[in-house]
């Protein structure tokens, strides 16, 4: 249980918590000042509880129910504008409606924390997980993070306030985990105290470009063609520094909560000696770790990787780590359309990382586990086999599709 | 519902301005913006931010008094401002005021009054963030939203928007032997839209920033007095967009009042007061009004007939003339 702590508690208690109850506790746990909320499923299980806390006087902060994600996430960033700590979050279309102040979250520098509860982008309507929505930030200026547990969902959201509210980074952060298997899905955390968790996370300062009568600023003027560019690599040059933030903030988190986060960008798990490696983000790793573990039983060289930020990416890192291998597996739970090969976003990222390592590994995508469809062990084992075995120009692969694809490099994968 | 006696008592309680003689010199909307000569929005901000004083924290929705206002490191905003997006106005009321009251009430900063106001323009306001500022007005929170309404996006080179008059010419709604009128639409009537719909909201006027003398800063003093959620609905003259000598733009604000077109009022806790009461008065005929625009050098007799007639309707036959359409466009079945 508890306590491995020398003066005060570290953890309050353990309890049975979803993906979105791990937030919540975060959320609760930061002092947060100001949410706002709108319903989508499935991330909304987060304001349905941060609105029990509220009531129950567990918690508090203001409580904003908008009249839509745009209004909600404006009200997010502006209250953030103001000095207060804010949580806004969102799934799928939500996400999406939200987009123009997701673009200006990001460009007004406002360090909100989001939940994104991954969901297929409708048409047709899917509850279901896909990494699409979440992924649309990616060129904005935030800061992106995969969760997998609802632990970690907690862990990482504490730590996202921490990075994106650092003086040298000031951005916001999503926090995304997949819709259903762990937005719903429940499981034991360790619940940290107050005293912690004021000793992980200092107190947001916004510093000079706080909006009060005392700091009589103007925030984002139009500058046009003439600061446009340098404005940009601001932003960018805060992203660089983000990083090194990210380091410090899991070396802190591990001190103070005795947790073991190694490498705060990816897991990797039985990659030692591994001529294959599966890279993939989110739910997927536990049946990939399965997979990775019943392979290895049966003498396979396979080896798995967990990628936790996607913002700032991990490029030499996991440049490094991929190289080693002689074969790299990419789980995609989203798709790029039209992209380079018809590959999904992560693949493509994985490719762009290992163009310039010096060992070129063959890299093979998978497209898998679209609008919620479950990616199983058996999946998992066969993505290593059809890496293995396929053409050199059989790059990318549909997992468990009903269909079989004519032309192309798709190739059907058996269930 | 609340007492007449209460509602009186509240409306007389704001610190009036009752001769331009004690309205404050200092500014705190300076130099530094580019707005065009005898552009009336320019007064609407400059006059709420005195009215409203230094403890003011200001968002400015996209719109022409964003990008005519704002050029980087030439700000004319004394208190703090920040853009917001265009349909983001209430929202972004909402996010400031919640905010603060977080932080006074936790003690992380220091607990006073201070005025969270958002302006938003006739799109940005009317059109695209009526949603926002539809549940801003559900709030409880202490904020102003004003919608400043020169009747086009102003902006963005003259684009028609549903505030924008029958009949007149935009970018959008040019005239031509095919069509004539391309902009058939009446103008969108927001602000008692707003009043009926939010039974939080404390305080909805309709001003305009010349005339009558101070009613609009006292109006803006008695929406931030009363607080709550209140909305103002400004009507400006704007030479640019409605094609007229900066000149006057004085005049046809008051023409647009006299005439009836635009009727001057307060809605404090339900109750209806007309700041200028056009039915005590002879209304100067719409014509004379409209005739000085070079909007509307396309009207013939029939355009302003119309004119005319919808006004003396508006006047005549509604339940509260310019508010309440009961009579007018709304009538109880048989």
């Amino acid at each position: 249980m508890a306590a491995t702590m020398k003066q005060t508690k570290v953890y309050d208690r353990e309890e049975l918590a979803s993906g979105t109850d791990g937030v919540a506790q975060a959320v609760r746990l930061a002092d947060v000042d100001v949410f706002a909320a709108y319903p989508i499923r499935p991330y909304t299980g987060v304001m349905d509880r941060l609105a029990k806390f509220i009531a129950d006087g567990k918690f508090d902060a203001e409580y904003i129910i908008a009249d839509g994600e745009h209004s909600q996430f404006e009200i997010g960033k502006h209250a953030s504008s103001v000095g207060a700590r804010a949580f806004v979050g969102s799934s799928g279309t939500g996400w999406l409606y939200a987009m123009e102040a997701l673009a200006t979250t990001a460009t007004d520098r406002l360090p909100v924390v989001a939940l994104v509860g991954n969901r297929a982008l409708d048409d047709p309507g899917a509850f279901g997980v896909e990494h699409n929505d979440a992924m649309l930030v990616r060129d904005l200026g935030w800061l992106v993070v995969w969760v997998s547990t609802a632990q970690e969902a907690l862990d990482t959201t504490l730590i996202a306030y921490r990075v994106a509210e650092d003086p040298t980074v000031l951005m916001p952060c999503a926090v995304a985990m997949d819709g259903g298997y762990l937005t719903h899905s429940e499981h034991i955390i360790r619940v940290p105290t107050k005293e912690s968790v004021s000793k992980f996370l200092p107190r947001y300062n916004l510093g000079k470009r706080v909006m009060h009568p005392d700091n009589p600023v103007s925030i984002a003027p139009q500058i046009n063609e003439d600061w446009c560019m340098e404005i940009r690599r601001q932003n960018w040059e805060a992203a660089k520094r983000a990083k090194e933030v990210i380091y410090k903030a899991y070396k802190e988190f591990n001190s103070v909560f005795g947790s073991n986060y190694t490498n705060p960008f990816f897991d990797e798990h039985m990659t030692s000696g591994a001529e294959t490696i599966v890279i993939g983000m989110g739910t997927v790793s536990s049946a990939a770790k399965v997979a990775v573990n019943r392979l290895r039983e049966k003498g396979e060289k396979v080896g798995f990787i967990k990628l936790r930020w996607f913002r700032p990416f991990p490029t030499e890192e996991l440049r490094k780590a991929l190289s080693r291998a002689k074969r790299v597996a990419v789980i995609d739970r989203d798709f790029a359309h039209g992209g380079p090969d018809d590959g999904g976003v992560l693949y493509n990222e994985v490719r762009s990382v290992l163009f310039d390592a010096k060992n070129k590994p063959k890299v093979v995508d998978f497209i898998a586990g679209l609008g919620g469809r479950e990616i199983s062990i058996e999946d998992v084992m066969e993505v290593v086999s059809i890496t293995k075995k396929c053409k050199a120009d059989e790059r990318v692969h549909w997992v468990g599709l009903r269909e079989r694809k004519t032309g192309g490099t798709h190739v059907r994968m058996k269930r | 519902m609340v007492s007449t006696q209460q509602a009186k008592k509240e409306f007389e309680s704001a610190k009036l301005y009752t001769s331009v003689h004690n309205i404050d010199l200092e500014e705190f909307y300076s130099s530094g913006h580019r707005t065009c000569q005898g552009c009336e929005s320019a007064l609407v901000m400059r006059d709420f931010v005195k009215a409203s004083g230094p403890r003011t924290v200001v968002t400015g929705a996209t719109g022409c008094m964003y990008v005519a206002n704002t050029s980087y490191m030439t700000t004319p905003w004394v208190v703090p401002w920040m853009h917001t997006q265009l349909g983001a106005g209430g929202a972004s009321a909402i996010g400031m005021a919640a905010g603060l009251r977080a932080l006074m009430r936790k003690g992380k900063i220091k607990n006073e009054k201070i005025n969270v106001i958002n302006f938003s323009g006739d799109l940005g306001g009317g059109d695209m963030g009526l949603g926002g500022i539809s549940g801003a007005l559900q709030t409880d929170y202490d904020l102003l939203v004003i919608i400043y309404d020169n009747e086009s996006a102003a902006n963005t080179d003259i684009q028609a928007t549903n505030l924008t008059p029958y009949g007149a010419q935009t970018t959008f709604s040019p005239t031509g032997p095919a069509k004539r009128i391309m902009h058939t639409k009446w103008k969108k009537n927001v602000a008692p839209m707003m009043a009926v719909g939010h039974p939080n909201c404390k305080y909805v006027a309709t001003a305009c920033a010349t005339w009558p003398p101070m009613d609009y800063m006292n109006k803006v003093k008695k929406a931030l007095d009363i607080g709550g959620p209140t909305l103002i609905h400004t009507l400006d003259p704007c030479p640019k967009g409605w094609d007229y000598h900066p000149r006057y733009s004085g005049e046809l604000g008051q023409l647009a009042i006299k005439s009836g077109l635009f009727p001057l009022y307060e809605i404090i806790k339900g109750e209806v007061r007309y700041t200028y009461d056009a039915r005590k008065q002879k209304r100067v005929p719409v014509r004379e009004y409209l005739e000085k625009q070079g909007r509307f050098t396309h009207f013939i007799d029939e355009d302003y007939e119309l004119f005319q007639t919808k006004v003396d309707e508006m006047w005549n036959d509604w339940e509260i003339p310019g508010v309440a359409p009961v009579k007018g466009i709304l009538k109880l079945a048989q």
